[in-house]
C-alpha cells in the first residue's frame, strides 16, 4: 500500500498527506450525497466512546526527526501551555521544556541539541500557522493538524496576524 | 424407558445441558415432555418476540437461568428506529409471576426500565446474576435498586450499555452484608463514582474475580483497589491519562505484579502512551487484551505492550496497530485464537493504516485464529486464497472494507474469489459478514460451500434475486440472514418461503422487496411475523416506484408462536 505525495517536504520520510484530516465520504468526493447510516458497521457504543462527551478533538502531530506521529486531543487541554506540555510528555526522549514568555508559556526544545522547535498547525484553508497566533478556542475549532517545527523551516510560513513575532 | 421412575429420567436428563438436546427429548412423548419442563434450568429465548413470556414460564416453571434477546442485531448500527420495541417489561413481570426461582438473568439488545430492574430485585429471593448487554431504557437508580436487594448478588455485568447517569449513589447501595460479588462490571457507566464506596465494597468481596471499572476510576483508586484483589482474573482498568504522575505508576505497577492470577485486561480508555509502560509485568500471563477504547496509542505502544504477550488468545485492538505492528503480534502470539482490528476514525474517506497484509502476516503466524472482525481500507483475492489456506479453523468471519462497494486493491476485480475460498476451506464456518465488490458469483460460493453457516451479513452486495435464492438454497444452517443495500427483490424473498420457518429472522433494508412481495409472504407463512418497517424522514429516493410498487425501506421478518406482537410502535406494519 502506498499513499500519494505531491509535494513532501524534506523531513524524516514522514507523509503530511497522511495527516492530513478530511472529510471526504466513502469512495465519494467532498459535498456528495450524505453516507450510509450505520456505515461502517460498527456500535454506536463503540462511536460515542471513542469520541467522549463535550467532543474530542483529535488532531495528528508530527515533530520534525521524531519517526513517528501521535495524535493529541485538543480538547482534553485548557489552554496552549498545557498543550506543549503534553506534547511534551508524548515526545518525552526528542524533546525538552522550558518556561518561556509570549502567549505559550513555554518552549520546546530538541532534547539532544537544545535547538528550539517552532509549534506550527494546518488550519482549515489548508495554511500553515504559528500555534499561540489566535485565541485559545478559535485554534482549537480551526486545527487540523500540528507540526514541531524545527526553526530553520519556520521562515517560510505565512505571515501571522498579530504584529509580534 | 417409559418404565423407569421419573427421578431417573430427570437424573438422566440433567446430563443434557444444552438446549437443542432438551427440546429434542421434550418431543419424544408426554411424560419426557412433563420431566424436561420440571428440570429445565436453562432456558434462551433467541427473538424474545417468537415466544410469548407467560408460555415460557408457565412451561419451565423451575428455569433458574434465562437468556433473552431483543433488537435485531442491524440495530447496534442505527438501522432500527428507537422505539421499536425489545422490551424487557413483559419478562421480568412474567418471571416474577411464575419462576420465583430465578437466580440468573441475561438481555442483549432489550429495552429495560428502572421499574423492571427494581420489580426484578424485589422478586427473585436467591436472585445471583444480572448481565445486560447493549441494553438501554435505564438510569443508575435502577442498578440502585438491584443493588440494594439482591443480597445474593454474585455477578452484576453491564456491556456497551445505554445507562442514563443520576449521580454516583447506586454504588454505595450495596449494604455492608454484601461480601457474595465475584463479577462486577461498570465499564458503560458514564459519571464518577465514589471512590470510598468502591474501595470498600471490594474490601468486603473476597470472591470478586471480575472487575471492570469504568472511565472515571483514578490510577490511584485502582492500585488501592488492586493491593486488595491478588486473586484478580479479569480486570477493566478507570482512567489512564494522567500526566507524569510517576508514583501513581509505580503503585499500579507493584499492585500489578502481585495479581498472579490476571488473564485479561481491558479498558485504557484513552490511555496515554506514558501508562504502557506499567502493564508490562503482567503482559506475559495475559490471554486477553482489549485495547479498542485507546485512540493514542501509536502502532509503536502497541506493539511494545504486546511483543510481551506470548500467551495472548484474544486481542481486541484500533487499527493504528498498522500492519506492521500486526506482523509484531504474528510473530508474538503463536495461541491467538480470536482477532479483532476497529477503525479508530470513521469520517476518513475510507482509509485505514490496516490493509490485506496485516491479516495475511496474522493468517501465517496464528494458525489456531478462529473468530475474526476486520476492518480496513483493502482487500485483495489473492490474500483471502492465502488466509483461507493459513486458517482453515475460522468459525467466525467478519471482513469490512470501509469503502463500499470497493474491488481487489491489485486487481480491480470482484472479491467473490477470495470469500469463496474462505467458505471453501473453511468447513466450520458459523458466521461470515463479507464487503467490498460483490457479485452473485460469491452468493453461489457461499450456497455451495457454508454449510454450517449460521449467520450471514451482507452489505452493498450482489446483482440480482439470483444472489440471495443461492444462498437460501445452499446455506442448510442458516438462522440469521441480515442483508441491506443489495439489489434483492421479492423474487429472492419469496424464492424459498418455508425456509424462513427454520430460521431465526430475516433482515433486508434498502432493498428491492416490495410491500406486494411482503403480503404474499405474511400470507404464504402465518407462522411468521413479516414486520415493514417505514420512517416518516427517510430520504425521498427511497419512495421511488419499482415496477410500479412502493419500495419497503426495512423488513424484519421472524418465526414466532405468539402471533402478531402487540407493542409495535406506529411506523411497524405487520402483515
Amino acid at each position: 500500500m502506498s499513499t500519494s505525495s505531491n509535494e513532501s517536504p524534506a523531513v524524516s520520510g514522514l507523509d503530511y498527506d497522511d495527516t492530513a484530516l478530511t472529510l471526504a465520504l466513502p469512495g465519494s468526493s467532498p459535498n456528495d450525497r450524505k453516507p450510509a447510516v450505520g456505515w461502517p458497521p460498527v456500535r454506536a457504543y463503540r462511536r460515542n466512546a471513542l469520541r467522549e462527551e463535550g467532543a474530542c478533538k483529535l488532531v495528528k502531530v508530527a515533530v520534525d526527526g521524531a519517526p513517528y506521529l501521535r495524535k493529541v486531543d485538543l480538547a482534553a487541554h485548557g489552554g496552549y501551555e498545557a498543550l506543549l506540555r503534553a506534547l511534551y510528555g508524548m515526545f518525552a526522549p526528542c524533546l525538552a521544556v522550558v518556561r518561556g514568555d509570549g502567549e505559550l508559556g513555554c518552549r520546546l526544545l530538541d532534547a539532544g541539541t537544545g535547538a528550539e522547535y517552532v509549534p506550527t498547525y494546518e488550519d482549515r484553508d489548508g495554511d500553515w500557522m504559528l500555534v499561540g497566533d489566535v485565541p485559545w478556542k478559535m485554534f482549537v475549532e480551526s486545527c487540523k493538524r500540528i507540526r514541531l517545527m524545527k526553526t530553520s523551516e519556520s521562515a517560510s510560513l505565512a505571515p501571522s496576524p498579530s504584529s509580534q513575532r | 424407558m417409559t418404565y423407569f421412575p421419573e427421578e431417573v429420567v430427570e437424573h438422566i436428563f440433567s446430563f443434557l445441558p444444552a438446549q437443542r438436546d432438551r427440546n429434542a427429548v421434550s418431543l419424544v412423548c408426554k411424560v419426557w415432555y412433563e420431566v424436561e419442563r420440571l428440570s429445565r434450568r436453562h432456558v434462551f429465548v433467541g427473538n424474545c418476540y417468537a415466544v410469548r413470556p407467560d408460555r415460557v414460564v408457565l412451561r419451565f416453571p423451575n428455569v433458574r437461568a434465562l437468556s433473552v434477546k431483543g433488537k435485531p442485531h442491524f440495530a447496534d448500527f442505527n438501522l432500527v428506529p428507537p422505539d421499536w420495541g425489545g422490551y424487557a417489561g413483559p419478562w421480568i413481570e412474567a418471571a416474577a409471576r411464575g419462576c420465583v426461582g430465578l437466580e440468573e438473568l441475561r438481555m442483549k439488545r432489550m429495552v429495560v426500565s428502572d421499574e423492571s430492574l427494581e420489580l426484578l430485585a424485589k422478586s427473585f429471593p436467591r436472585f445471583r446474576a444480572l448481565i445486560l448487554v447493549s441494553c438501554e431504557g435505564f438510569s443508575t437508580d435502577g442498578l440502585a435498586a438491584i443493588a440494594s436487594h439482591c443480597k445474593l448478588l454474585r455477578e452484576l455485568d453491564l456491556q456497551e450499555n445505554e445507562v442514563d447517569d443520576r449521580g454516583p449513589r447506586w454504588l454505595s447501595c450495596f449494604p455492608d452484608s454484601c461480601t457474595s460479588l465475584a463479577s462486577l462490571n461498570f465499564a458503560c457507566i458514564k459519571g464518577e463514582v465514589n471512590a470510598g464506596a468502591l474501595e470498600r465494597l471490594v474490601a468486603r468481596s473476597p470472591n470478586l474475580r471480575s472487575l471492570r471499572l469504568n472511565r472515571s476510576v483514578s490510577v490511584d483508586t485502582l492500585s488501592k483497589i488492586l493491593m486488595r484483589t491478588p486473586n484478580l482474573e479479569d480486570l477493566g482498568t478507570g482512567n489512564l491519562t494522567e500526566d507524569f504522575q510517576t508514583e501513581s505508576y509505580q503503585r499500579l505497577t507493584v499492585a500489578l505484579e502481585k495479581c498472579k492470577m490476571l488473564k485479561s485486561l481491558s479498558g485504557f480508555w484513552d490511555a496515554s502512551p506514558l501508562c504502557v509502560p506499567c502493564i508490562y509485568p503482567v503482559c506475559a500471563q495475559l490471554t486477553g487484551l482489549n485495547l479498542s477504547y485507546a485512540p493514542t496509542l501509536e502502532s509503536s505502544d502497541l506493539t511494545k505492550m504486546i511483543s510481551h504477550c506470548v500467551k495472548l488468545q484474544r486481542l481486541w485492538v484500533l487499527d493504528c496497530i498498522a500492519d506492521k505492528g500486526l506482523q509484531v503480534v504474528a510473530s508474538t502470539c503463536k495461541d491467538l485464537q480470536e482477532l479483532r482490528v476497529f477503525p479508530s476514525e470513521f469520517y476518513i474517506a475510507g482509509y485505514s493504516p490496516v490493509t490485506e497484509e496485516g491479516l495475511v502476516a496474522i493468517s501465517a503466524g496464528c494458525p489456531k485464529l478462529s473468530s475474526l472482525l476486520y476492518f480496513c481500507h483493502q482487500m485483495t483475492n489473492a490474500a483471502l486464497i492465502t488466509i483461507a489456506k493459513n486458517c482453515p479453523n475460522f468459525t467466525r468471519f467478519r471482513l469490512c472494507i470501509l469503502e463500499p462497494g470497493k474491488p481487489d486493491a491489485m486487481t480491480n476485480q470482484p472479491l467473490d474469489e477470495g470469500f469463496g475460498a474462505i467458505v471453501r476451506e473453511c468447513e466450520g464456518l458459523r458466521r461470515l459478514s463479507i464487503s467490498g465488490l460483490l457479485t452473485d458469483k460469491v452468493f453461489m460460493h457461499i450456497g455451495r460451500h457454508a454449510k454450517q453457516l449460521e449467520m450471514l451479513s451482507i452489505a452493498f452486495a450482489g446483482d440480482s434475486d439470483a444472489g440471495m435464492m443461492h444462498v437460501m438454497e445452499g446455506c442448510k444452517n442458516l438462522r440469521k440472514l441480515e442483508i441491506r443495500d443489495s439489489p434483492f427483490g421479492d423474487a429472492a424473498l419469496l424464492g424459498n418461503v418455508a425456509k424462513y420457518e427454520t430460521m431465526r429472522s430475516l433482515w433486508m433494508s434498502s432493498c428491492t422487496v416490495t410491500e406486494k412481495g411482503c403480503q404474499v409472504l405474511a400470507s404464504k407463512m402465518p407462522m411468521l411475523n413479516v414486520e415493514v418497517i417505514n420512517e416518516v424522514d427517510e430520504s425521498s429516493e427511497m419512495d421511488e416506484s419499482h415496477g410500479g410498487l412502493p419500495k419497503v425501506h426495512k423488513l424484519y421478518v421472524y418465526r414466532t408462536i405468539a402471533g402478531p406482537r402487540d407493542d409495535a410502535p406506529d411506523f411497524v406494519k405487520i402483515l
